[in-house]
C-alpha cells in the first residue's frame, strides 16, 4: 500500500496553494466589501456627495469589486501593495524594515522557546505522574490561558520597575553592542518566548506520552534500556512527526503574541504597523500586513505537514 | 462511556440527572460559568458608583473604605467600573461562544448527515478559515467594519466557527457508527429523530468542554483587542480596555492595573483549569 512520497508532498502543496488563494480573496472580501467606504473614512465630516463620488473615482473605487481584486491581486503579485492613505507613501516602503525587525523578533523567540520547550516537554514526559510534572503542566495551562498583554504587564513591573534590569521600551536604534542587544531584547523576547514555550511544551508533552503508551516502548523498558536512551533514541524519532506539528502551530500563535507585545514594548516591528493602521482605517498598509502574516503561518503549517509526512512511514497508507 | 449515556438518555429526565450524568470537568466548568453569569448580571447593579463618574480627585489611590479597590487614572470608582467590565466581557464572550458553536454544531452534524460534497465543501471552507490567523482575521475585520459590539460579536463568532465544527463533526461521525444509532435507523427512525435524540444527547459531554475552551478563547482575544484600543470603545468598559487605560499606574504598581488583570486571569485560568479534569 506503500505510495512514493512524491505525489503526496505535492498534494499537500496543492491543499496550502488552495488556502492562500482562499486567504488572498477573503482579506480582499473583507477590506472591500463591508460597509465603510475608504473615501468616506477619508474625508471625514467634510464629505459633500459630490466630494466623495469624485475621491471614489479616483481612487477607482466606482469599479466593480471583481475588476478591482483583479488589479489588487495583480499589484501583489508584483510585490507592489500600493500606497498608504495616511502618508501617501508607498506601503513597500513601510512594512519593509518593520518586517526585518518582527522577523528579528521572531527568530529571537525560537531560538529561545523551540529548544526549551523541547527540553521541558521531554523531561514532563520522562518525569510523568511526579510534582514536577504536575507543576510543571498546571503552569503551562494557567500561562496558555492568560492574555499575553498580562504576562507583558508583570514582565515590566517585575524587571522595570521593580529591578531596572532592562528598559520597559525597546529601542533598537540604540543596540551596538551584543549587551545592548540583550539588554533591548530581554523582555520582549521573554514575554513572547513566555507565552509560545507554554503551549508549545504542552503540546510536545502530549505527543510524548501518546507514543509512550505504545507497546515497543513497553518492550524497550521491559529490556532494560536506560529511559534517557528510551525517550531520545526509541520515543523522539517516532514522535517527530506530530511535535514538528506542534512547533509551527505555537510559532504561528505567537503571531498573536507579537502584535500585543509589540505594542506594549513599542518595538517597531510589522504588527505595530498594523495595529496602529487598523486604528487609523489605513487598508493598504492592512491588506499588506495581513497578507505577509498569514502566508508566514502557511508556510510554517504546510512545512510541518510535509515534514510530518515524510518522517512518517505509516501516514503513507492513507 | 457512549453506551452507558445512550441507555441514560432512553430515560431522557433533564435537570438533576443531567448534571450528574456529565464528566467531573465540565460539571465544575459550568459551576464556575454560573458564578461569572450571576457577577455579570447583578454586579452593576450591586456597584455603588456610576462607572464614569468621577468620584476623587486622587487618581490612582490605593484600597480604602471609601473605594475598595482604589480609583484609576481619572480618579473614578475602580470597583464600579470592575463589575460593568466583567459584565460586559462576560455578556460578548458568551454571545460570540454561542453564535460560533450553533453554527458550529448545526453545520458539523448536518456534514456528517447529508451528502458527500456538502462535507468536503464545508471541510474546505472550514480550512481556508483556520489558515487565517484569529487576531489577525479580528483586526481586518475592525480596520474595515469599527469597533461596534455586534461586529465584534459576530468576528468572534466566525473566528471561532471552524473549531467548534471540526470538533461536533468528529463526534458525530464516531456516534453515527455507533451500534444504537444503526438500531434506531432499523426500527425505522426518521433522520430527525435520530439526530435529536440520538446523537446529540450523546455528544454533550464533550460538545460542553469544547464551548468551554472556545469561550476561553474569545475572552482572551477580545481582552487583547480591548487592550490594542480596537476592542470595547469608551464610554464602555471591559476588563482587558480597563487594563489599558491605567497601565501608567503600574509604575506606582496601582490596584488599578492590578486587580483587572488579576480578575481576567481568575477568569480563564479558572475555567480552564475545571475544565482539565485531571486533578480531583
Amino acid at each position: 500500500m506503500t505510495r512514493s512520497l512524491g505525489p503526496l508532498i505535492l498534494g499537500r502543496l496543492a491543499a496550502s496553494a488552495f488556502s492562500l488563494a482562499f486567504v488572498v480573496v477573503t482579506i480582499f472580501a473583507i477590506t472591500a466589501a463591508l460597509p465603510g467606504d475608504v473615501a468616506d473614512t477619508l474625508l471625514g465630516q467634510s464629505a459633500t456627495p459630490e466630494a466623495a463620488a469624485s475621491l471614489r473615482h479616483a481612487m477607482a473605487l466606482d469599479q466593480p469589486a471583481w475588476l478591482r481584486f483583479w488589479h489588487w491581486a495583480g499589484d501583489m503579485l508584483h510585490a507592489d501593495p500600493g500606497r498608504s492613505l495616511l502618508t501617501g507613501r508607498p506601503v513597500a516602503e513601510l512594512v519593509g524594515p518593520r518586517l526585518y525587525n518582527s522577523l528579528l523578533l521572531a527568530g529571537a523567540t525560537a531560538a529561545v522557546s523551540v529548544p526549551l520547550s523541547l527540553a521541558l516537554g521531554l523531561a514532563c514526559t520522562m518525569a510523568r505522574g511526579t510534582v514536577f510534572d504536575r507543576a510543571a503542566t498546571v503552569l503551562m495551562l494557567g500561562t496558555v490561558s492568560v492574555p499575553v498583554f498580562l504576562i507583558a504587564t508583570v514582565a515590566v513591573f517585575v524587571f522595570a520597575v521593580q529591578f531596572h534590569l532592562a528598559p520597559a521600551l525597546a529601542d533598537i536604534n540604540a543596540v551596538h553592542s551584543p549587551l545592548q542587544f540583550v539588554r533591548v531584547f530581554l523582555m520582549p523576547v521573554a514575554t513572547l518566548s513566555g507565552a509560545t514555550t507554554a503551549q508549545m511544551s504542552r503540546m510536545i508533552r502530549a505527543c510524548m506520552i501518546d507514543v509512550f503508551s505504545a507497546p515497543w516502548i513497553e518492550m524497550a523498558v521491559l529490556k532494560g534500556v536506560p529511559p534517557v536512551r528510551i525517550v531520545l533514541f526509541h520515543a523522539l524519532p517516532n514522535a517527530i512527526g506530530p511535535v514538528v506539528n506542534a512547533i509551527a502551530l505555537s510559532l504561528s500563535s505567537l503571531l498573536g503574541g507579537v502584535v500585543v507585545v509589540e505594542t506594549v514594548f513599542s518595538y517597531p516591528g510589522m504588527a505595530g504597523l498594523m495595529v496602529d493602521s487598523v486604528a487609523a482605517r489605513d487598508v493598504p498598509v492592512v491588506q499588506c500586513c495581513a497578507l505577509i502574516f498569514c502566508m508566514v503561518y502557511l508556510a510554517l503549517t504546510t512545512l510541518a505537514d510535509v515534514v510530518a509526512v515524510a518522517s512518517a512511514p505509516r501516514g503513507r497508507d492513507r | 462511556m457512549s453506551a452507558v449515556g445512550a441507555f441514560l438518555s432512553r430515560g431522557g429526565r433533564h435537570g438533576a440527572m443531567f448534571a450528574a450524568r456529565l464528566a467531573p470537568g465540565p460539571r465544575r466548568a459550568l459551576g464556575l460559568l454560573a458564578v461569572w453569569f450571576v457577577i455579570a448580571f447583578a454586579g452593576p447593579l450591586l456597584a455603588p458608583h456610576a462607572p464614569g463618574e468621577i468620584v476623587d480627585r486622587d487618581v490612582f489611590a490605593g484600597v480604602s473604605l471609601h473605594h475598595w479597590l482604589g480609583t484609576d487614572y481619572l480618579g473614578r470608582d475602580l470597583g464600579s467600573r470592575l463589575l460593568w467590565g466583567v459584565r460586559y466581557t462576560v455578556l460578548i464572550c458568551t454571545l460570540s461562544t454561542l453564535l460560533s458553536c450553533c453554527c458550529g454544531i448545526v453545520l458539523g452534524i448536518a456534514a456528517t448527515a447529508t451528502s458527500v460534497w456538502v462535507e468536503r465543501v464545508l471541510g474546505r471552507l472550514m480550512d481556508g478559515l483556520l489558515s487565517i490567523p484569529s487576531l489577525l482575521f479580528a483586526l481586518l475585520v475592525i480596520a474595515a467594519a469599527g469597533e461596534s459590539i455586534p461586529a465584534l460579536i459576530l468576528t468572534m463568532g466566525v473566528i471561532y466557527m471552524p473549531g467548534s465544527y471540526r470538533t461536533s463533526r468528529a463526534l458525530a461521525l464516531r456516534i453515527a457508527r455507533a451500534d444504537y444509532v444503526t438500531a434506531a435507523l432499523a426500527r425505522g427512525e426518521g433522520r430527525a429523530f435520530v439526530i435529536l435524540r440520538e446523537i446529540l444527547p450523546n455528544m454533550t459531554g464533550p460538545l460542553l468542554s469544547d464551548i468551554g475552551l472556545r469561550f476561553v478563547y474569545a475572552v482572551l482575544l477580545l481582552s487583547n483587542l480591548s487592550f490594542l484600543g480596537l476592542g470595547v470603545q469608551p464610554p464602555l468598559v471591559d476588563l482587558g480596555s480597563l487594563v489599558r487605560e491605567n497601565v501608567l499606574g503600574l509604575a506606582y504598581g496601582a490596584p488599578a492595573v492590578v486587580v483587572p488583570t488579576l480578575v481576567l486571569a481568575l477568569l480563564t485560568v479558572g475555567i480552564n483549569l475545571a475544565l482539565d479534569g485531571r486533578r480531583p
